[in-house]
This record gives C-alpha cells, structure tokens and sequence, in this order.
C-alpha cells in the first residue's frame, strides 16, 4: 500500500486541504469530502464573545474525530507568536501535536520570513511538536529544516493564493532528491495539473486551499485535485518515459504498410 | 469588582472572585472547544475550575477557524 506517512501515522490521501475562503460551514464540507483529504488545516483565532453562543462552528462540520487537524501559525510574522500559537492550538486539541508552522516576513506576498521559521521550529520540536514546515523552495534551507527534526517540509511552489502553479520545479527537484522527510507542495497550486507536476516531480503529497476554494465551483475542483494527486503520484511511481526530441521508433508496425 | 481584559476588549464583572470555568460559564461558552491563555500562560481545560482571576488580567479565549 503507498501511503504517506508523516510523524509515524500513515495517510492514504497525499492531498491536504485548507478549510478557509468557502461560502458556508455545508460547502467547506463538501469541497473536503470530494477531495477525499484526510490532513485538514485549520486556523486559531480569537473565539467571538457574546455573539451567538449557539451558532455552529468549523468543528461541528468537520468534527476532529473524522480528520486529522493541522492547526496553523497563519498571520503571524514572528517566532514567538507562531509557538504561542501553536501552544494554544494543541490545548484546544487535547494534546495534538501534528502542526503547520508558517511564519510571514511580508503582508503583502506573504512569503515566509524562513529566520523566524527556524527560530520557531526550534523551539517547536523541543517542545515536542511534530512540525510541518511551510518554507521557501531553497534546498540548503529544506534540509537544515529536515536535520533540526522537521517532520516534512512544505515549500511553496508559488506565492499563497496565487495560483501560479510550480514556478521553480529545479529547486523542488533539487530538495526532493536531498530529502529523507516527506516534501510537501504548499501554496500556489492554482489547477489539477500544477498538483499533478508536483506529484510528478517526486512531492509526497500537495497542501492546498485557495485552488478549491475560490474555483467556480469548489466541490468539483476538489474532486479534480483529488485525481491530479492521485495520477501524478502513479506517474512519477511508474517512471516516466525519456524526453526526446524526435524518435526513430514509431508505435506502429513498420512492415506490412499496404501498396 | 474584577477588571479582565478579553480578547482585547476591557470587561468587569460585578463579583468578589471569579474563576476561569465560571468565567466560561458567564460568557455563555460553555461546552465549546476553545483554549484560554492568561497573561501569556495556558489555563489547562481541567484547571478552569481552581485558576482563580485576578484584576488586570488578560485573556486570550480562542478557537479553531476555516484556514489555509
């Protein structure tokens, strides 16, 4: 069975969904359950005082029992509030310890400011965190995440929200080829085939949310990720064939042509 | 009269002691998933009901969200 395995537990699914950005609770649940994710992140914020205590909530949908939770540091631009974060995180989820560090150095790309990553990261695993870390596509980077006890690392195949697709496959190639921990494409997916370079390249799974959640229609386009992951994974298992400029060799017969 | 600051916001609660369950309690947060944090230090979910507040402390009451 080819399954992804990450901090000791193994996953069927190599497609990690986000939960943010949809229309209602009934549509994020839907888009999940097409795209057949098992890993969910999730965002902490601040709980709304005095407001509808009796209105549903992102745990009533999705309940932490069915999914597995990667609660994230999302917004936040330094080490010290990414750990705290986190802390609170694993408190609201009775110990959890599989999470998503991500520390922003810029508001406007939200590229990862990957000095305050580490310094978080750091204090993270000692802590006793299992860390997925979203990072930059730098392979000295990836594996100096890898050697301080990262459980995968997740670069971005473009910036958050863009949706432009794999824009540097050399460096994911470089750190896939380095790496003894599962890579992960995080950020930047924007369609089935981006997900399915990625799986192709060698990834070990792809995160993504903003490539469902703002398609035109979210539930179909997690069911299209679903089977680009899916398709890509077998391509890159099988091998694919050598690229050639041209070939002497045609498919068909070359003898018994009529006349 | 307790003085807390919630979330950010400044409240007063018009009681002699206060702990951090009955807090949750008078917030109409009871049952919900969250996880609460005073002056930068995680109250325990089991600990609620002895961590007794203090005037000027601050809390952070959070929950999980939809995110990426």
């Amino acid at each position: 069975m080819d399954t992804l395995n990450i901090a000791g537990k193994s996953y069927n699914s190599r497609l990690l969904v986000g939960t943010g950005k949809y229309k209602d609770f009934a549509q994020t649940r839907a888009a999940i359950d097409a795209s057949g994710a098992e890993i969910i992140t999730v965002a902490i914020r601040r709980t709304n005082i005095g407001q509808n205590a009796g209105e549903p909530s992102l745990l009533d949908y999705l309940p932490p029992e069915e999914f597995t939770y990667l609660p994230n540091t999302a917004g936040c631009y330094s080490a010290d509030d990414a750990v705290r974060t986190l802390r609170l995180a694993r408190e609201l989820l009775d110990g959890h310890k599989l999470v998503k560090l991500e520390v922003l150095g810029d508001p406007d790309t939200l590229y990862p400011n990957m000095l305050e990553t580490i310094k978080a990261a750091e204090i993270l695993i000692k802590d006793g965190f299992d860390v997925m870390v979203y990072c930059s596509d730098d392979p000295i980077i990836a594996k100096q995440l890898e050697e301080m006890g990262c459980a995968a690392v997740m670069p971005l195949a473009s910036l958050i929200g863009s949706g432009m697709g794999i824009l540097n496959p050399w460096n994911l190639q470089i750190i896939i080829e380095n790496a003894k921990i599962p890579v992960l494409v995080d950020a930047g997916v924007g369609t089935a085939s981006d997900a399915a370079i990625a799986m192709e390249l060698g990834c070990q799974g792809v995160l993504m949310n903003t490539a469902i959640a703002a398609a035109k229609d979210p539930v179909l386009m997690a069911g299209a990720m679903k089977k680009a992951v899916e398709a890509g994974r077998e391509a890159f298992l099988a091998g694919r064939m050598p690229r050639k400029l041209y070939s002497a060799s045609p498919s068909s017969p070359t003898n018994g042509l009529i006349g | 009269m307790i003085h807390l600051t919630i979330n950010g916001n400044p409240r007063q609660f018009d009681v002699e002691r206060l702990t951090v369950g009955e807090l949750v309690e008078t917030l109409g947060l009871t049952g919900k998933r969250l996880a609460i944090e005073r002056n930068g230090e995680i109250v325990p979910r089991g600990h609620f009901a002895d961590a007794v507040l203090n005037s000027d402390d601050k809390l952070e009451i959070v929950g999980a969200v939809g995110g990426g």
